[in-house]
């Protein structure tokens, strides 16, 4: 399998503090890769400088063999990196799948004149636009919230929404920010079903989790990061149980 | 009862224009919370562009058709001030994206100034006169008179106010502007270039603006460099109205801005016993500007949104 992402030694300061420092990863085309790490070990951080929203100050980030660091975000999206967020960031005012439809922005093309000549080409770009919108609403089993505002969803459907929309961009690594933060069993189950049809599919994930049962049922190889450093990488069985890991993090959640 | 309709009548048609002009600092506001007072300015350039190319065709011929001489006035001015207003944010407003918001204010201001400079060095200090070139046909409604200029310009700018709805709410492009305004963060990580949707925010609005500063010299019969100034405060005061940053309550407070300017100017000596003259019409802009932010800042339409510190 070929590397899909790899992160070069890449670090970040903010003033003094190293909130990235030296960090390297590859994540491979297909897999489920998990990044975990207790509260302020860099994961945001590091989704952040992959997704373009803070530059690097150090070392690289490719996505398959292209340099993304320190380009602008919608370019990032465009070579096929999408995102979701820790915080639940749906556009709140516009229906499901409007917030979906802008997830299509990147890969459609009407511009200012498009909008006011409304010429054939245009219209039978948002046909399409919508109806792939409304399949994957359907993927996400939000098949008939289409119409009703994002705000107005409940809270694990605005999760499901997010990744409609990320979806939408054609990602070729999908990268959730705590994708079941706040969910019951029941809700954590069916996401877990949805990030496996996922990767059925061909998408390479990226997770952030705090939930250490879903990461070590999920995902084929975990890196664990502690004050912006890695500390450890590999299969989930064999993170948990270095030595270095459960000092950091894991050692309390196992004593728990 | 027939000064009412008349009041009513002149205050509908100067209202869909102040809606117009309200329009493009309500979409701009509405994205970069920065209140464009070079927007006037866009809406002055408008009138003069087309006044001069309306000036060119009559000393060629001046036996060509009034209406397709302003509609190719109308049509020079609209992609000159597109591509002015690209050129005011590329140029004044995008390097301070980041600055504290009092910075771009002040340059809006500036570039405001700048603009009237140049007009008055372009065209001179003395009012232009727009030809009497349109068919002015008098009708009579209820005892009052309407023009042919006042319905064409009253449907004309409905049709371009409904261009407009149905341009941000139905269009790729008008969920690209809907969700920057929401969070530019969010909508650059999904995938949206809002460097283009802000450029394009500002070049729609200017579209506007150019539509409504023609229609307004051809109603009042003349254009000035300094007209933009009066026209820009009363449509921000018209989108202040209806709620900054709505732009169905740009729609509105223009509409309303303009009925209550009218029925003022009506009846401000009846009711001030001859005391006030209609030539203080302008006042009432001002005195509901000023009522709408002690009792309402955030306009009709708009939401209320938490003070921040």
């Amino acid at each position: 399998m070929a590397t899909l992402l790899n992160v070069n030694g890449v670090s970040k300061r903010f003033g003094g503090i190293h909130a990235l420092d030296e960090v390297t990863l590859a994540v491979q085309e297909g897999e489920i890769y998990g990044l975990i790490g207790p509260n302020g070990a860099g994961k945001t951080t590091l989704f952040n400088c992959m997704t373009g929203l803070y530059s690097v100050s150090r070392g690289e980030i490719l996505l398959d063999g292209r340099p993304i660091h320190n380009r602008k975000p919608h370019v990032i999206v465009e070579l096929g990196f999408a995102r979701t967020f820790q915080n639940i960031r749906l556009f709140a005012n516009m229906t499901a799948l409007e917030n979906v439809l802008v997830g299509r922005h990147v890969r459609t093309h009407a511009g200012v004149f498009g909008a006011v000549l409304r010429d054939a080409g245009t219209r039978a770009e948002e046909a399409a636009s919508r109806e792939r919108a409304r399949a994957l609403l359907d993927f996400v089993g939000l098949a008939n919230k289409g119409r009703t505002l994002a705000g107005h969803l409940a809270y694990g459907e605005q999760r499901r929404l997010e990744i409609a929309r990320a979806l939408a961009t054609e990602p070729r690594l999908l990268a959730l920010d705590e994708p079941v933060a706040g969910m019951n069993p029941a809700e954590r189950r069916q996401m877990a079903e949805l990030f496996q049809r996922l990767r059925a599919q061909g998408l390479t994930l990226l997770l952030i989790e705090h939930d250490v049962k879903l990461v070590m049922g999920l995902c084929d190889r975990v890196a664990v990061l502690d004050y912006g450093r890695k500390i450890a990488e590999g299969a989930p069985n064999a993170v948990r149980q270095d030595p270095t890991v459960i000092a950091a993090y894991l050692g309390t959640e196992a004593a728990a | 009862m027939d000064i009412f309709v008349q009041q009513l009548i002149n205050g509908l048609v100067l209202g869909s224009i102040y809606a117009l002009v309200a329009l493009g600092y309500t979409m701009v506001y509405g994205i970069l919370e920065l209140i464009n007072f070079a927007h006037g300015e866009v809406t002055m350039m408008g009138a003069m562009v087309a006044l001069t190319v309306i000036g060119l065709l009559l000393g060629l011929n001046p036996e060509l058709s009034g209406l397709l001489v302003v509609l190719a006035g109308v049509l020079v001015a609209i992609p000159a001030c597109m591509l002015l207003a690209f050129t005011i944010e590329r140029v004044a407003y995008r390097p301070l994206r980041r600055a504290p918001r009092l910075a771009p204010l002040i340059t809006a201001i500036g570039v405001s100034i700048v603009l009237q400079n140049a007009a008055m060095l372009i065209w001179g200090r003395q009012y232009v006169s727009f030809p009497q070139i349109l068919p002015q046909q008098t009708y009579e409604v209820l005892g009052a008179h309407i023009t042919s200029l006042q319905i064409f310009i009253v449907l004309l700018c409905m049709a371009v106010m409904a261009g407009l709805w149905l341009l941000v709410q139905k269009t790729r492009l008008g969920r690209a502007m809907r969700a920057t305004a929401q969070s530019k963060e969010v909508a650059m990580l999904m995938g949206v270039d809002i460097d283009r949707v802000i450029s394009a925010t500002f070049v729609i609005g200017a579209a506007l603006a150019a539509i409504a500063g023609v229609m307004v010299s051809a109603y009042y019969g003349l254009a000035h460099y300094y007209m933009g100034f009066m026209l820009g405060l009363k449509a921000f005061s018209a989108a202040v109205l209806g709620g900054i940053g709505n732009i169905a309550g740009a729609m509105l407070g223009g509409l309303l801005l303009g009925v209550i300017e009218a029925l003022g100017a009506g009846y401000i000596g009846d009711l001030t016993g001859g005391f006030l003259g209609s030539h203080y019409q302008d006042v009432f802009a001002f005195f509901v500007l000023i009522l709408v932010l002690v009792f309402r800042p955030s306009g009709l339409l708009g939401e209320r949104v938490a003070t921040r510190a």
